[in-house]
């Protein structure tokens, strides 16, 4: 699979530490939602770093979005967040992951669970899905530790009648929440996954703490292990 | 043994003589699972090597850990890019295993509780190369790195050393497993950097 040189044309703040970063990508061939690249970066002497950042995105016009949240110390995530300027080049290669993809051709309704930074590759779910004409539904349940951690208000609030999109607080709500502050538990779960079939896949992304968590919740509540598909970071 | 300053190795290789292409070192132990862990006692575990003509042979967790037991030190890479060096282990190496059983299979298919597989030479699991690791540490391998059992085969990329192991299946004809059949490499040596087809 060779590396692809790639232009930085759009950076936005999705949280005071997140970045979503556009890049042109002539000749890409395209990818599943769900997938990540390898984003690689040279220095002046030829050293060369790499890491995997999840797609946020379907695939538009050649050009790729990336999800990326910076790592304090980390030795590529803030020189991408912050650093990279408009214009300049790196280096990518993928799409890469044939497992943690949603296709516009799965039927059942589908549960997905982030966790922080989690939700990019979610979120390259939701928007695909609300490009197609899929009468399947797609409910996501949203863990963040506060209001200002919530990436892709836009999407998320993109009024499709097919989304049903909850956002949980670990640390602080919103002044007039209802839930008070705390981990997802069973009880954020019941809902969501009582609009499922028994097909249905999950997909759970985030910490791993998080996604060990809710994998033993939702294998509790009597789900498929086989259909819980999981990626876990950090 | 020398009892003069044993175990003194000189000056140690530099990081990037031990890193292969592509790498970068790290001090933690990320998890990549496709799915939950799942929960194995081992009052339950079992590991059975199966031959390409249907025979089998069966360990119970005592029968696996009253067999001689190594330490292991050996570096790990995983494909997603990090390489983590010098981790200790502690399991029955894979020849304990097939000491007396008749095959002529070139290759192997390892089995997880799960439902994981991964595929690989046989002679790749052979001579001290591969293991059946219980212990990371000093400590029982958790469930999330693969506890009670996960196979360790550190001269390949990681997704080789399933996690949560329970069999062993010999097979004439190379079989791709999980991650071969969608995409990563059959074999998956770091140091050719075998991550996906075609590389």
């Amino acid at each position: 699979m060779p590396w692809r040189r790639v232009r930085l044309v759009e950076r936005r703040s999705q949280t005071p530490s997140a970045r979503s970063l556009v890049f042109a990508a002539p000749g890409w061939p395209g990818h599943l939602p769900g997938q990540h690249v390898d984003v690689r970066l040279t220095a002046d002497d030829g050293y060369r770093a790499v890491r995997s950042y999840s797609l946020a995105a379907p695939a538009d016009d050649e050009s790729i979005e990336l999800g990326v949240q910076t790592v304090p110390g980390g030795e590529v995530s803030p020189y991408l967040a912050d650093d990279l300027p408009l214009g300049a080049d790196v280096e990518v290669r993928g799409p890469l992951g044939n497992w943690f993809v949603w296709r516009t051709e799965q039927p059942e309704p589908v549960l997905l669970v982030a966790g922080g930074s989690g939700v990019v590759p979610l979120a390259a779910m939701i928007r695909a899905h609300h490009r197609t004409q899929s009468r399947s539904t797609f409910q996501l349940l949203y863990s963040v530790r506060t209001p200002d951690d919530v990436w892709y208000r836009d999407h998320l609030a993109d009024g499709d009648p097919r989304h049903d999109v909850r956002i949980v607080y670990t640390r602080e709500g919103p002044p007039a929440g209802a839930r008070a502050p705390g981990r997802v538990g069973r009880s954020d779960l019941d809902g969501p996954a009582s609009r499922l079939q028994p097909a249905s896949p999950a997909y759970v992304c985030g910490p791993t703490g998080f996604v060990e968590a809710v994998g033993d919740l939702l294998t509790d509540m009597g789900r498929d292990p086989a259909t819980i598909r999981t990626e876990r970071f950090g | 043994m020398n009892s003069l300053s044993p175990g003194f190795r000189g000056r140690r290789r530099s990081l990037a003589e031990r890193l292969p292409p592509g790498q970068y070192p790290t001090e933690s132990f990320p998890v990549l699972s496709a799915g939950p862990t799942p929960r194995v006692s081992t009052e339950d575990w079992a590991f059975t090597v199966t031959t390409e003509r249907g025979d089998t042979r069966t360990w119970t967790w005592e029968q696996m850990t009253a067999l001689p037991q190594q330490g292991i030190v050996q570096d790990i890479h995983c494909v997603t890019r990090w390489s983590k060096f010098d981790t200790r282990w502690r399991g029955v190496p894979i020849d304990a295993f097939l000491e007396d059983v008749a095959t002529d299979a070139g290759f192997a298919v390892v089995s997880s509780y799960g439902g994981y597989t991964s595929n690989m030479p046989l002679e790749d699991l052979l001579d001290g190369r591969a293991w059946i690791v219980h212990s990371y540490e000093g400590y029982p391998l958790s469930p999330e790195h693969g506890g009670p059992a996960r196979l360790l085969v550190p001269h390949l990329y990681l997704w080789k050393s399933a996690k949560w192991v329970r069999g062993l299946r010999l097979a004439i004809e190379d079989e791709p497993g999980f991650w071969e059949s969608i995409g990563y490499h059959s074999y998956g040596d770091p140091w050719r950097e075998q991550r996906t087809w075609g590389d």
